[in-house]
């Protein structure tokens, strides 16, 4: 037989032959379609991979020394989108200047964590498992929210995408990474993974442990994909990666699936080289995909229920480089969208560029302050059990 | 070690879970020969062939290689243009990642199975992450591990801490007398030596530790990548470390942290995790690194465990999960399979969290249950049919954010291309009857005998009509989609 053959051969023996269609109802039937945040709220988590820079995000544009350190990547006070008399918006972000304007957005400025790390990865290991950054650990604080949530099943934190960050990682349990509904039911039908999956008792603890996560992985894909049945409202997304991530959520809150945590990323901002057009592309995507999912929820009446959150690894250094890029820096902004809080607008201080450690921001705000308030006073979790130790939680909700 | 006369079977089952622990599995015919020889001088051979000369990994030379601060000096100077000076770091990126294929295919080769299945241990144990896509520095840092993999473990230390990417890694650059760094002592003593903590109680003071970078001050390297003790930077003073008063240098501390046995501890039970059992057996760790402190000669610890009755028990057969390279090397080599194209290797690292020369962090892979999460089980039960039947691949993995390794990241969705050497597979089956393939198949590449429900389930391939090559072939394939394929 050759190869040609052989292939033609497998692809007719493995669809569909191995499959039973009846599904194990004693596993389904369990607590699902109750919502895990006592108060059913929503957090999306909107990372932003690579290091965005946050001063070119949120200009300061009445401050001499950023005009000074950045004489090539400047955004003009003329373009900026003003919030207040110090600091505005990158002109690209018009959907989030309205998003203020009507009171949803919040500003925190200077946020960041002590003795920070400027390897992309290890600080996004830091922002995902909340840890000191000299300390590492294997969960991620979704992780930990999910292990100590009262009906623990990986849909309940999602993250859309093909693979699970971190983040999601728990120590019971782990988070589901699925970048569509369908696609995910998809591969759980395909083979032997149905079958196999109703196997669960095994003598061998480690074996055990496979077939248990993937028992969880079928019945929840399974879950998911049978609940989320409602089309979006209309609103129109537009057609980057994270609109199509956000617009998928959006579906999903929509069909009352009984998710608390959704998580996404797009990536790109390492912009150590010809910054703004990069940066204004991303930023644009960004505040249009943001722009179109609350109008979204808006008119879905849930604008109230859901608050969307965007941070990054780290921001980027004052000074630009030589290259009309920037490099690698420490603290940044955080935007928290929506979720019926009273607006703060922007909560804090903008940087004091006069005060940097060795040509960085100092960070005020640690952003396990931030985590600690959202677990805390939004999704009604204990944020001290969750983090390790208590944080002083923000006024923003 | 108990050689009482084995039955067939069970016999070579020892063999097999020997041979995924010690090495990355075993083809049919390796398993045939190594039946007809006492177990005891499988092993002997296993730790004889790891200490040959070995070929060291090669893709390129100290003096062509210019790094990328130097190639940026070179465009200054007006010597490269902006799409040369691209074009020279992408070629860095692309040597690191040759230099991981390279390593992929000397651990699927199957030869020095045991010295490349322990310099994977030390990779993550001495976890270095390629800064500045500086390739030669990475291609030392490996060989280095891979020559000193069985030997002894305060030559390894020693060697792999004086490794200028390590050196880099750890900022021991920027260690300087007067303007100490600490993050080199800490790592030393936190993750290589001492660990934090024994039994609760801390294994080291701050205070060690502050004196300890000063110690290491001085320890750097030059441009070309050799380790170098620049005495002008070097803090002469004394240091009091874990007691002890006088002018230390690096290797003083090195000496100091061998003596202690918590070290011995720390390691013996890091290996005892990594190839034995991720549960920890207190006593069975006493007692081996006892003897691993007396002379700390790696291959001796290793031939006590592979040699001990208790390796063989049930409890730990079967209870490790393989990490991301080990499943592919492993698969490699039973089959004999080549990549037509080199993209899809690392594209299976980067998907499944164990992309080499690129750990997570200092404190290497966490490894055990950490790999599995509903995406990768997934993935890594339909690798089989990416590999072996060119499946269409329906998953990207995420960017890591830095814009240097974008062309480690090339996007998934393409088709693999192999070569698989089934002739070579097949021919050990050639006497099996077809209703003894499936259970035949799977005491090769299963840990556990088929169940008898597993057993309906991959009957179910076998059709009739299907020459006995073809239903080796899809038995394989199925038998590789089981979770149990995961696990060693």
């Amino acid at each position: 037989m050759n190869r040609r053959d052989f292939l033609l051969q497998s692809a007719l023996t493995t669809s569909g032959t191995l499959l039973i269609p009846h599904f194990l109802k004693a596993y389904e039937s369990r607590a699902m379609g109750q919502p895990m945040a006592p108060s059913g709220k929503i957090l999306v988590v909107v990372q932003l991979s690579g290091g965005n820079d946050g001063l070119n995000t949120v200009v300061p544009y009445r401050n001499d020394i950023y005009y000074r350190e950045r004489p090539g990547i400047a955004i003009k006070p003329d373009d900026v989108l003003k919030l207040n008399d110090e600091i505005g918006l990158h002109p690209a972000m018009t959907p989030l200047k309205a998003l203020y304007d009507d009171g949803l957005l919040t500003v925190i400025n200077n946020v960041g964590y002590p003795n920070p790390d400027r390897s992309h990865f290890r600080s996004m290991d830091i922002w995902q498992t909340a840890t000191d950054s000299d300390k590492y650990s294997q969960t991620g604080w979704l992780g930990r929210y999910l292990d100590k949530s009262n009906s623990p099943e990986p849909y309940r934190t999602l993250e859309i995408d093909d693979t699970l960050s971190l983040a999601l990682k728990g120590e019971q349990l782990n988070g589901l990474a699925l970048l569509d509904p369908k696609k995910l039911y998809g591969q759980t039908r395909s083979g032997m993974v149905k079958k196999l999956s109703q196997e669960h008792d095994h003598e061998h603890e480690t074996a055990s442990y496979l077939y248990k996560t993937l028992a969880e992985t079928v019945s929840s894909a399974e879950y998911v994909f049978g609940k989320a049945n409602v089309k979006s409202t209309g609103t129109t997304y537009p057609a980057s990666e994270l609109g199509n991530r956000l617009k998928t959520v959006s579906q999903l809150i929509q069909s009352g699936v009984a998710t608390s945590v959704y998580y996404v990323s797009i990536s790109g901002f390492d912009t150590h080289i010809n910054q703004p057009g990069q940066q204004e592309r991303l930023l644009r995507q960004y505040a249009e995909s943001v722009g179109a999912f609350m109008a979204d929820l808006k008119t879905a009446g849930r604008q109230n229920d859901v608050m969307l959150m965007t941070f990054s690894e780290f921001g980027r250094r004052v000074k630009q480089n030589a290259s009309n890029g920037t490099d690698h820096g420490t603290a940044s902004n955080v935007f928290l969208i929506g979720g019926g809080m009273p607006s703060q607008r922007v909560m804090n201080e903008a940087p004091n560029l006069s005060d940097l450690t060795e040509g960085d921001l100092k960070y005020t705000v640690d952003f396990r302050q931030v985590y600690a308030t959202l677990l805390r006073n939004y999704l009604g979790a204990d944020d001290a059990a969750i983090l390790g130790r208590k944080f002083d939680a923000l006024k923003f909700v | 070690m108990n050689e009482a006369p084995e039955s067939e079977p069970s016999k070579l089952a020892n063999i097999r879970y020997l041979y995924s622990r010690a090495g990355f599995g075993a083809t049919p015919v390796e398993l045939t020969d190594a039946g007809r020889k006492p177990l005891r001088s499988v092993i002997k051979q296993l730790l004889t062939n790891g200490k040959q000369p070995f070929a060291e990994l090669y893709v390129v030379d100290a003096e062509t290689n210019v790094t990328k601060r130097n190639l940026k000096g070179m465009m200054r100077d007006g010597k490269l243009d902006r799409d040369m000076l691209k074009e020279r770091i992408r070629q860095n990126v692309e040597n690191v990642r040759d230099l991981n294929l390279q390593w992929l295919d000397r651990m699927a080769s199957g030869e020095n199975a045991l010295l490349e299945k322990m310099a994977l241990f030390w990779h993550g144990h001495f976890a270095c992450r390629t800064m500045g896509q500086n390739p030669l520095l990475m291609q030392q840092y490996a060989n280095t591990l891979r020559q000193n993999a069985l030997g002894n473990f305060g030559e390894l230390l020693m060697a792999v801490s004086k490794e200028p990417a390590m050196l880099q890694f750890l900022n021991n650059q920027q260690n300087r007398k007067n303007a100490p760094n600490e993050n080199f002592a800490r790592e030393v003593m936190e993750l290589f030596t001492l660990g934090r903590a024994s039994n609760g109680a801390p294994n080291y003071s701050e205070h060690d530790v502050k004196e300890a970078a000063r110690a290491f001050t001085g320890w750097q390297f030059t441009p070309t990548g050799q380790f170098i003790f620049r005495p002008a930077v070097h803090d002469d003073g004394e240091k009091t470390i874990f007691g002890k008063t006088g002018p230390f240098r690096g290797e003083d501390v090195m000496g100091m942290l061998l003596e202690k046995p918590q070290t011995a501890r720390f390691i013996t039970s890091k290996i005892y995790r990594f190839f034995v059992n991720d549960t920890e057996d207190p006593k069975r760790v006493d007692d081996l690194a006892r003897h691993f402190q007396k002379n700390y000669d790696i291959a001796s610890l290793m031939e006590r465990i592979f040699t001990a009755d208790w390796f063989y028990d049930a409890k730990n057969v079967g209870a490790h999960i393989k990490s991301p390279v080990e499943l592919l090397a492993g698969m490699r080599h039973t089959l004999g399979i080549q990549f037509d194209t080199p993209q899809p290797q690392i594209f299976v690292q980067r998907t499944l969290g164990q992309l080499l020369f690129y750990p997570p962090n200092v404190a290497g892979w966490p490894g055990g249950k950490n790999w599995i999460d509903s995406s990768s089980l997934l993935f890594r039960m339909q690798l089989p049919s990416y590999v072996l039947k060119a499946a269409d691949v329906a998953v990207q993995p995420k960017e890591d954010g830095d814009v240097n390794t974008v062309s480690l990241a090339r996007k998934g969705g393409q088709n693999f291309k192999t070569t698989v050497n089934w002739s070579v597979f097949e021919t050990a089956f050639a006497k099996t009857p077809d209703a003894d393939l499936p259970d035949a198949l799977a005491a090769v590449l299963l840990p556990f005998p088929l169940r008898p429900d597993q057993r309906t389930l991959i009957d179910t391939q076998i059709k009739s009509g299907q020459t006995q090559s073809e239903r080796i072939r899809l038995l394989t394939a199925a038998l590789m989609s089981l979770p149990e394929y995961q696990l060693t």
